[in-house]
């Protein structure tokens, strides 16, 4: 049995309740109201953004219906220009450096199979940095015309082709490189979709001195555990 | 029970007044009513301040925005489209928003040749590029460890080495995302806003992303960065080809992690890290095709994952030459 006191308590609990549920349907209906303005206001962008989007369909229907066995993109690999060009030291009638060809001195000199070290050569390469096993000069260039390379056999080989000789010493590394295992690269690892370029030998390790050379990193993320946060959380 | 108790001139029913607490004689009663239904809205109004602020940081559209899975093609688009006119209005400029979905049958991997990489850093920098990343922090998905030769134990590895590099005595271990198989984070996450994704690339909803950093917890690799701060990139620098779950420019208060550069890759193109590095030890490819440069080093190279113990199940390898 209540007294009538508590009734009253109920009535008054049931009266606040009433309120705030009355506050929370006012604030889902404010709610619902703001979603379906925003929704019809959306309605009016997908209509607008139709033709496009089906123009994205389209070019995503010819990528994919062209058949990756017949279209296959190349993989070109970086190139030299072709045999290097010595700077004289002297500059022509408009000013340009002139730049000679190193047959342009070694037509005229005897080719010496014995040097190896820059310390070899007396009259010009003096400052050339050679550190690259115990290989002569004339291993890899032609004793014969200066302006190409030669093979281990003997045949001449033109600049441009350098890595077949890399490749005589540096097997594993061109089975490796051909395998996209050795030397960087760029543009496309699907060649359906695109063609791909390698660096060259040349492009990473100086034929000289071929061991790649120590680097200075510049790039340093700032994780919030190794230094004071920039923020107040 | 007993209404006789109710006093006459009480208003009730239909006939009443508004607001019946007015019609009421000044009693202490009254004032103690008056009383509590403004403490009771106040307390109401208290609670549900911080839905206010709301609209200062986000659009109507954008608070409403669903699941990505739950998007339709056309829900896609108007979002794109508003990102884009965001990021016009913010920053002045155009960019491209596109959500390239996983190409069929492929399923991405990646290997680094341990004895290659020196060190160097390229790789988070163009990560911070590509990315669209945080500049102020110089955020990045890639760590770059400088262990010591001899071990394998992570917590020995150093990120923040300023010398020349490759030192003799250490080897250099860029760490991201591995992708795993059994990805911890995902199971972690209690919303559900980051999933794998056929091709193996786990993703992030940065919408539905509540910023719990469960998943940061979660990952054994420390893949995962929060955004502290609301990204700031110089317009000139901000890269427009960007992918919804990738390298859009992402909100405050949201996890992100590397996606393997999903808007290049599922467009065939190679992941920038890899473009970047100038050392070439980094191999990317489709695991699923036996010709691939990464099958090639799977079958060539004596491969390893990171904590294989954990079950995780990386699709990101690491290599010696031999």
């Amino acid at each position: 049995m209540r007294v009538p006191g508590e009734i009253a308590m109920t009535r008054r609990r049931r009266r606040r309740r009433s309120v705030v549920v009355g506050l929370l349907v006012c604030a889902t209906a404010a709610g619902w109201y703001a979603g379906s303005a925003s929704r019809g206001a959306g309605q009016v962008d997908a209509q607008s953004s139709k033709q496009s989007t089906a123009n994205t369909r389209d070019v995503q229907r010819t990528v994919e219906n062209s058949p990756s066995s017949m279209r296959r993109f190349a993989v070109s690999i970086r190139k030299p220009e072709g045999p290097p060009r010595v700077i004289t030291g002297l500059t022509d009638l408009h000013g340009n450096p002139v730049t000679a060809a190193c047959s342009t001195c070694h037509s005229t000199r005897k080719p010496n199979s014995t040097n190896r070290t820059a310390q070899d050569l007396n009259e010009f390469h003096g400052n050339l940095k050679i550190s690259h096993g115990a290989i002569s000069c004339l291993s890899c260039h032609n004793g014969e015309d200066y302006d190409a390379l030669k093979l281990a056999d003997g045949r001449r080989l033109e600049f441009t082709e350098v890595m077949t000789l890399c490749a005589q010493c540096h097997g594993p590394q061109m089975k490796a490189y051909e395998h996209g295992a050795h030397g960087g690269m760029t543009g496309h690892w699907d060649l359906s979709r695109g063609p791909q370029v390698k660096n060259n030998c040349v492009d990473c390790h100086n034929p000289h001195a071929p061991q790649f050379p120590k680097m200075q990193p510049t790039f340093k993320p700032k994780d919030r555990f190794l230094e004071p946060p920039r923020t107040a959380h | 029970m007993n209404n006789d108790d109710v006093p006459a001139d009480k208003p009730r029913g239909t006939s009443g007044p508004l607001l019946p607490i007015l019609n009421q004689p000044s009693t202490r009663r009254t004032a103690l009513k008056v009383a509590g239904a403004a403490l009771g809205l106040a307390a109401f109004g208290q609670a549900i301040s911080p839905l206010w602020s709301i609209p200062e940081n986000i659009s109507v559209d954008e608070f409403l925005q669903r699941h990505y899975k739950e998007l339709s093609d056309d829900d896609k688009q108007r979002i794109f489209r508003r990102l884009e006119a965001e990021t016009k209005q913010e920053l002045g400029i155009e960019v491209t928003i596109f959500d390239p979905p996983p190409i069929p049958g492929v399923r991405f991997g990646y290997a680094i040749n341990l004895s290659k990489c020196n060190g160097n850093g390229k790789c988070m920098e163009a990560c911070n590029k590509e990315n669209n990343h945080h500049r102020g922090v110089d955020q990045s998905y890639i760590r770059v460890l400088e262990m010591p030769k001899g071990s394998m134990d992570m917590e020995q590895g150093n990120t923040t080495y300023d010398h020349a590099v490759p030192q003799d005595d250490k080897f250099y271990m860029p760490v991201q995302c591995q992708q795993c198989e059994n990805p911890p984070c995902v199971s972690a996450c209690p919303v559900e806003a980051t999933w794998r994704e056929d091709d193996g690339i786990v993703v992030v909803d940065y919408n539905w992303c509540i910023g719990c950093r469960y998943c940061e917890a979660a990952c054994p690799y420390h893949a995962r960065r929060f955004n502290w701060e609301e990204p700031e990139i110089p317009a000139d620098e901000v890269n427009p080809n960007q992918g919804y779950l990738s390298n859009r420019i992402r909100p405050q208060g949201t996890m992100e992690k590397c996606h393997f550069c999903l808007h290049r890759t599922r467009e065939g193109r190679l992941p920038a890290c890899l473009e970047a590095c100038p050392t070439g030890a980094r191999v990317f490819g489709d695991l699923n095709d036996p010709e691939s440069d990464i099958n090639w080093v799977l079958k060539n190279k004596r491969v390893f994952v990171l904590k294989e113990e954990l079950g995780t199940r990386p699709n990101f390898f690491y290599f010696f030459d031999s």
